[in-house]
């Protein structure tokens, strides 16, 4: 295992621009377990088929071997990263040709997989944190009639993943991109019973479509650009490619990653998606799939580091939802949506972090692990406050549950950690590296993101006090209980990733010089000298905790929510009135406008056929009068036509 | 003798017989009629005949007045049927087609 | 007698069959499936007769004299466009004829506006069967007069299908369908009567065959004219919009069974007839007109999808989905690029799986709760949680999936389009948000939230109903993730028909990054 120092490739790279690695190896080329990566989707996906087409025989022991399956992976995974790591920098991108996929013509689109250090991370977060939250599910979901769907459901979108991160070309990414989406509108409708449920899962797949409409041109765009939709080829030939080109599919893999990551403007089914269950919520709506987005920035960095425009915008949208998620998640009362609000946020982030280009590449990734585990802990750990106190998510009826959760509070206080910067624990770091970077870059992103860390702050420590803290304010009859260990096991595992997560990966797996060869990494100089704008930066974190502590640890909550409150919280608690925005412009102009197409097609388009008809009755029914039944007047007409046909020979004989 | 004073003539008379078709009532006057016009085509046929120099429309007339002999034979009869039936032979009378 | 020959005439005997030895019922349904799956099984073999590498354009050509004083003859023959399209014809007619074991049974228990009762069981499967043949035979004749009659006989089975099998305004739709088809094919018999006499004219003496006509040019005036005339008739048996009111009421009173073959192999009549005679027979004009036929495609896409959205009857919707989907196969058809093509190839094929698992399950439920109204169900999933994957799953084919065969062809029509005329393409894309509407709005509607009263103790799929469903649904599923074999039979067909137009693809900004250099 060499992991070469920091120094030598970036005194190489000149001005930071990125070195793409042209120099693919074929899996059965690199040898060892590489030839195996297809067993990393094939496991999950064997798990999915065999629970779904089994149907209610599989009750029985369905959920074990769905959790083996993944875990299974992970084990794969894990083998393929000791490998990778033990291979030369140069040659840890492995390719794995499968089939021929889709073709016509010059296109071409295999059916392979790619494995560099950027899918390693992915796989490794998929796989790990896949497993974990898979474990805890089983205790979870122990009370639900269709647990075994649900686990069918859960394998399916493990192995989306994996192949949405696998894929070595976009429109095999698109299928992993879709199918994840399909997972997620499954798995947030799971209770499908409830009206809610189900309008929140088409709500989310049909925003996600509107993304997807941006990735499919964005495919549709490298083809008639560059003749190929294979990473290596339109990495390596995007130099080459006009500007306008590249900023048209740059803006469109936006469009693509702002949909399926929730982002501004299409963040809107993110809040509703808590419908879910909660490990869905945690794995799907935190951990992974929202976080596709920033990956497919990441991975397509030699489109937006050639386009000003349409990195700029990226930038652009990260600040926008990563305000807008913090002051959502500020004001909800739902415990699952005030962490989901705090999901677009943190997401947010990672969209300034790949907005400040390959200043920023890297950090985004590592902020992604990071929220990955946190977050993920965060979630099951709501889950488990949840389950404890029967379904009810409402903060306002929690409180003092510190005496009677005391793993889960543990847990939850670990993510509490992780996720408000608070040294050395993971947010400190991966936080704290976007922050300097968008200062070197943006100054107003560099505030921006100082903002956004106070308010992730003020809202994680309302979380904090509003549940485990304060007085009891416990719905009657509610008896909250500590969950069982198979439920607290997953917690406690990625709390420890919460906690030391970031230390281990920038100071031991030195994540930077990882992902170096595949997004490239230029450090910059921050406006405001280091020390000074660490320091500045944990002022502003503790000035945001002891502002919430005072609000809602140290007052009474009251059951009802108060209603004499700021525009702003208002706003807020309306989601900023997205849902409102999206009735007002999409829906009810759409409503009206296929009530009338109905009509139109009924009256105009089938009622001019109709009227055609009847004019041909019509004059049919005149025909008719001229048979009157008298045989003269037959005959009449008879000499008649034969003088016309007589005359036209005649006048035809004379011209 | 110049044969295109036949062919004018059979002209005359076939209009005569159309007339006499479209105007008279009586389904008598009306069956003479018809067979004039049939006259008039054969007079017409024999006439190309001597013109062109050769016997196919006299052929064609023997044709002609077989099939009128059987015409008539038909048609008496049904006018003696509608006699029977409506006491009358205009022709005007059983407008029975349409209905 | 070759092999295409008998594959039209197995199910030809079948129908004769049934006609006569078809009571009871049961033993109809039965000799029914017998020939429908020989028939299945002969195509197979013919596919393993058909050598994608061969250089000739048609394949198992038969030909003889039919009436030679006119030039016209009897001539079958298929490529790889007319073989995907027998497969598709000769495999969904067994699944339905299972599927719809108690179709008739069924029907006959909905309302109908008319008094008089449905027809015979034994004349159901015998019209299921006659149509068969006639599917094939549209598929695979070479003489363009061959196909013209098929094309007009065909309305006669479909008719009585309809007219004497189908529910509500049965009757009227029925008249419909055919009123509208044969104005279409008197157009089209105007237009085959010119080509007889340019054939006449440019080749000595008078001809029909297929592979004579394309060499034969023809002077444009002439082409507009006659590409109108075949245009119109295959645009309404498509249906294109404008003049595809006929299908949402074709689509309401049909058995599902009869919906399923009209709407999934029959229409495919009109797009495979715009491939088959109108580009390679009319060059210029096709281009000519192109514009005008890709602005009435999308304008389809979006107007059938809306309307579907709109509907109350799910019958309906579905027919309006398929008018959106036709939309897609002709936008490919006249973008004039491979992967247009191709993907319009494969469409016929994926919308026909798609089509008929909607229709059956439809079908399915509609049997259950004796209403096709949307506003009858609710919760579904509750009572019947196969029933209810199934309809989802059949929703996802016609949203488009990817994973699914419909993705690819979907994909590809909108890529080849693209290549083209990005804008266009680029706005019927958004088409693909309006899919996911559709299908999730009455999925939402029909199978999910709370149970109520009118579904309650509603009987799952059984044993008959499943395992019909299950081969299309995993031939959906493995053509889209392999869709090659069917790629590589078609490729050769597309090719040969970019030839006869004589347009080549655009080409790319760059070319492929193998060679790194700016073109």
């Amino acid at each position: 295992m060499t992991i070469p120092s920091l120094a030598a490739p970036l005194s190489e790279g000149s001005e930071g621009a990125v070195e793409p690695i042209t120099a693919t190896v074929t899996a059965a080329d690199a040898g060892g377990y590489f030839p195996l990566m297809w067993l990393l989707i094939a496991l999950p996906v064997i798990g999915a088929v065999v629970l779904l087409i089994g149907g209610r025989r599989t009750n029985r022991w369905g959920h074990l071997l769905a959790t083996v399956l993944p875990i299974g992976s992970f084990v794969v995974a894990c083998l393929l990263l000791v490998q990778m790591m033990g291979a030369p920098v140069d040659e840890r991108l492995v390719t794995l040709h499968l089939w021929d996929w889709t073709f016509a013509g010059m296109f071409e689109a295999p059916f392979a997989l790619r494995l560099d250090q950027l899918s390693m991370v992915f796989v490794m977060l998929i796989t790990g944190v896949g497993s974990l939250i898979h474990v805890y599910s089983i205790g979870y979901m122990a009370h639900d009639p269709d647990r075994r769907k649900f686990f069918a459901y859960l394998n399916l979108f493990v192995a989306a993943m994996l192949l949405l991160v696998l894929a070595d070309n976009y429109l095999l990414l698109y299928v992993g991109w879709e199918g994840v989406g399909l997972a997620s509108y499954l798995l947030i409708g799971f209770w499908q019973q409830r009206d809610t449920a189900a309008v929140a899962a088409k709500k989310a797949f049909v925003m996600n479509r509107v993304g997807d409409v941006g990735l499919s041109v964005a495919i549709m765009l490298m083809f008639i650009t560059f003749g190929s939709v294979t990473f290596d080829q339109v990495f390596e030939a995007a130099p080459q490619a006009g500007d306008t080109a590249l900023t048209l599919i740059g803006l469109t893999l936006l469009l693509a990653a702002v949909g399926k990551s929730a982002q501004f403007p299409l963040q809107a089914w993110l809040l509703d998606a808590m419908e879910g269950p909660t490990p869905v919520s945690a794995l799907i709506h935190a951990a992974t799939m929202v976080t596709a987005g920033v990956y497919l920035i990441v991975r397509s960095n030699a489109i937006f580091d050639l386009s000003t425009t349409a990195v700029t915008f990226v930038l652009a949208v990260g600040i926008v939802t990563m305000l807008a998620g913090a002051v959502i998640a500020c004001a909800k009362d739902d415990i699952k949506k005030s962490l989901a609000g705090s999901t677009m946020s943190q997401i947010g982030y990672m969209f300034v972090a790949a907005g400040l280009g390959p200043a920023g590449y890297v950090f985004a990734i590592f902020h992604l692990l990071m929220h990955g585990m946190f977050k993920a802990d965060l979630f099951l750990s709501a889950g488990s406050v949840i389950h404890g106190m029967k379904d009810e998510q409402d903060m306002r009826f929690y409180g003092a549950l510190r005496k009677v959760m005391i793993v889960t509070m543990v847990a939850f206080f670990a993510g509490f950690l992780g996720i408000s910067g608070i040294p050395p624990f993971d947010s400190f770091f991966s936080k704290d590296e976007i922050i300097k970077a968008a200062m070197g870059t943006n100054i107003f992103a560099g505030i921006a993101a100082l903002a956004a860390a106070g308010i992730t702050a003020f809202y994680m420590t309302r979380m904090l006090a509003m549940t485990f803290f304060g007085e009891k304010r416990w719905k009657e009859g509610t008896e909250p209980h500590e969950s069982p260990a198979v439920m607290t096991v997953p917690m406690l595992l990625l709390s420890v990733g919460a906690l030391f997560g970031g230390v281990f990966f920038l100071y031991v797996a030195d994540i930077e010089v990882w992902l170096e060869p595949i997004t490239g990494y230029q450090p910059t100089e921050p406006a405001i000298p280091e020390p000074w704008l660490g320091i500045l930066t944990l002022v502003i974190v503790a000035v945001g905790i002891l502002l919430a502590w005072r609000q809602y640890a140290m007052r009474t909550v009251p059951q009802q929510p108060p209603q004499q409150v700021s525009v702003l919280t208002v706003a807020a608690r309306n989601s900023l009135y997205d849902d409102a925005f999206n009735e007002a412009v999409f829906m009810r102009p759409g409503q009206y406008l296929t009530r009338w197409l109905v009509w139109f097609d009924n009256r105009a388009v089938d009622g001019a056929v109709r009227g055609l008809a009847s004019k041909i009755d019509g004059f049919g029914e005149g025909l008719r009068k001229i048979q009157n039944g008298f045989a003269r007047s037959y005959a009449l007409s008879m000499v008649g036509g034969a003088v016309l046909v007589g005359a036209v020979f005649v006048v035809a004989r004379w011209f | 003798m110049d044969p295109s004073a036949y062919v004018i003539l059979s002209a005359v008379l076939f209009s005569l017989g159309g007339l006499g078709v479209l105007l008279r009532r009586n389904a008598i006057v009306v069956f003479m009629s018809v067979e004039l016009m049939l006259n008039a085509a054969n007079l017409a046929f024999v006439s190309f005949a001597r013109m062109h120099g050769n016997l196919d429309g006299q052929v064609i007339a023997f044709f002609v007045m077989i099939v009128a002999a059987a015409e008539v034979v038909v048609g008496l009869a049904i006018i003696m049927t509608i006699f029977r039936t409506r006491r009358s032979v205009s022709v005007d009378e059983p407008h029975l087609l349409r209905n | 007698m070759g092999i295409l020959t008998i594959l039209g005439l197995v199910p030809l005997i079948g129908s004769l069959v049934v006609a006569v030895a078809g009571t009871p019922p049961t033993r109809a349904k039965q000799i029914a499936v017998v020939f429908a799956a020989a028939t299945l099984a002969i195509a197979g073999y013919a596919i393993t007769q058909f050598d994608t590498a061969a250089s000739e354009p048609f394949q198992l050509v038969e030909s003889y004299e039919w009436i030679p004083s006119l030039g016209l003859s009897y001539s079958v023959g298929v490529d790889g466009l007319a073989l995907v399209l027998v497969f598709l014809a000769t495999l969904l007619v067994p699944l339905v004829i299972i599927a719809g074991w108690n179709d008739v049974e069924d029907t006959a228990q909905l309302p109908t506006s008319e008094g008089q009762p449905v027809g015979e069981v034994r004349g159901y499967f015998a019209l299921v069967l006659l149509l068969e043949t006639m599917m094939i035979g549209v598929f695979i004749s070479l003489d363009v007069f061959l196909f013209y009659f098929l094309f007009e006989a065909i309305l006669i089975p479909v008719y009585f299908m309809i007219g004497r099998y189908g529910t509500g305004r049965r009757t009227y739709a029925a008249v419909k369908f055919l009123i509208y088809s044969l104005v279409g094919g008197l157009v089209m018999l105007a237009a085959l009567a010119m080509l007889w006499f340019v054939s006449a004219d440019a080749l000595g003496a008078p001809s029909l065959y297929l592979p004579d006509l394309l060499d034969v040019d023809i002077d444009p005036t002439l082409q507009n004219l006659m590409f109108w005339g075949f245009f119109l008739a295959f645009a309404i048996k498509a249906p294109l919009w404008p003049v595809h009111t006929w299908l949402p009421d074709a689509a309401g009173s049909a058995t599902p069974g009869t919906a399923v073959l009209l709407i999934g192999v029959l229409d495919k009549i009109g797009t495979y007839g715009m491939l088959r005679l109108c580009l390679p027979l009319f060059p210029e004009a096709s281009q000519t007109f192109a514009p005008v036929i890709i602005a009435v495609s999308v304008i389809g896409i979006f107007y059938g999808a809306l309307a579907a959205i709109g509907q109350t009857d799910m019958k309906r919707l579905f027919g309006y989905v398929s008018l959106s989907h036709f939309g897609f196969i002709t936008l490919g058809i006249f973008v004039f690029t491979t992967q247009g093509q191709i993907g319009s190839g494969l469409y016929m094929l994926g919308h026909g799986l798609s089509t008929a698992l909607l229709f059956m399950v439809a079908g399915y439920l509609i049997a259950r709760r004796k209403s096709a109204n949307i506003e009858d169900y609710g919760g579904v999933v509750k009572p019947a949680p196969v029933l209810a994957g199934m309809f989802l799953i059949a929703g996802l084919t016609a949203l488009a999936l990817p994973g699914l065969s419909t993705f690819v062809s979907e994909f590809l029509v909108l890529l080849g389009a693209f290549a083209r005329y990005p804008w266009v393409a680029a706005g019927a894309t958004i088409g693909i948000v309006f899919a996911a509407l559709y299908v999730l709005l009455l999925y939402q509607r029909t199978m999910t939230g709370p149970e109520t009263d009118q579904v309650k103790g509603m009987k799952d799929l059984n044993g008959r109903e499943r395992w019909v469903l299950a081969p299309i649904i995993a031939l959906v599923v493995f053509l889209g993730f392999y869709p090659a074999p069917v790629l590589n039979i078609l490729s050769p067909a597309i090719d040969n028909t970019m030839q006869w137009t004589g347009t080549t693809d655009p080409p790319t900004e760059l070319t492929p990054a193998a060679e790194g250099s700016p073109s």
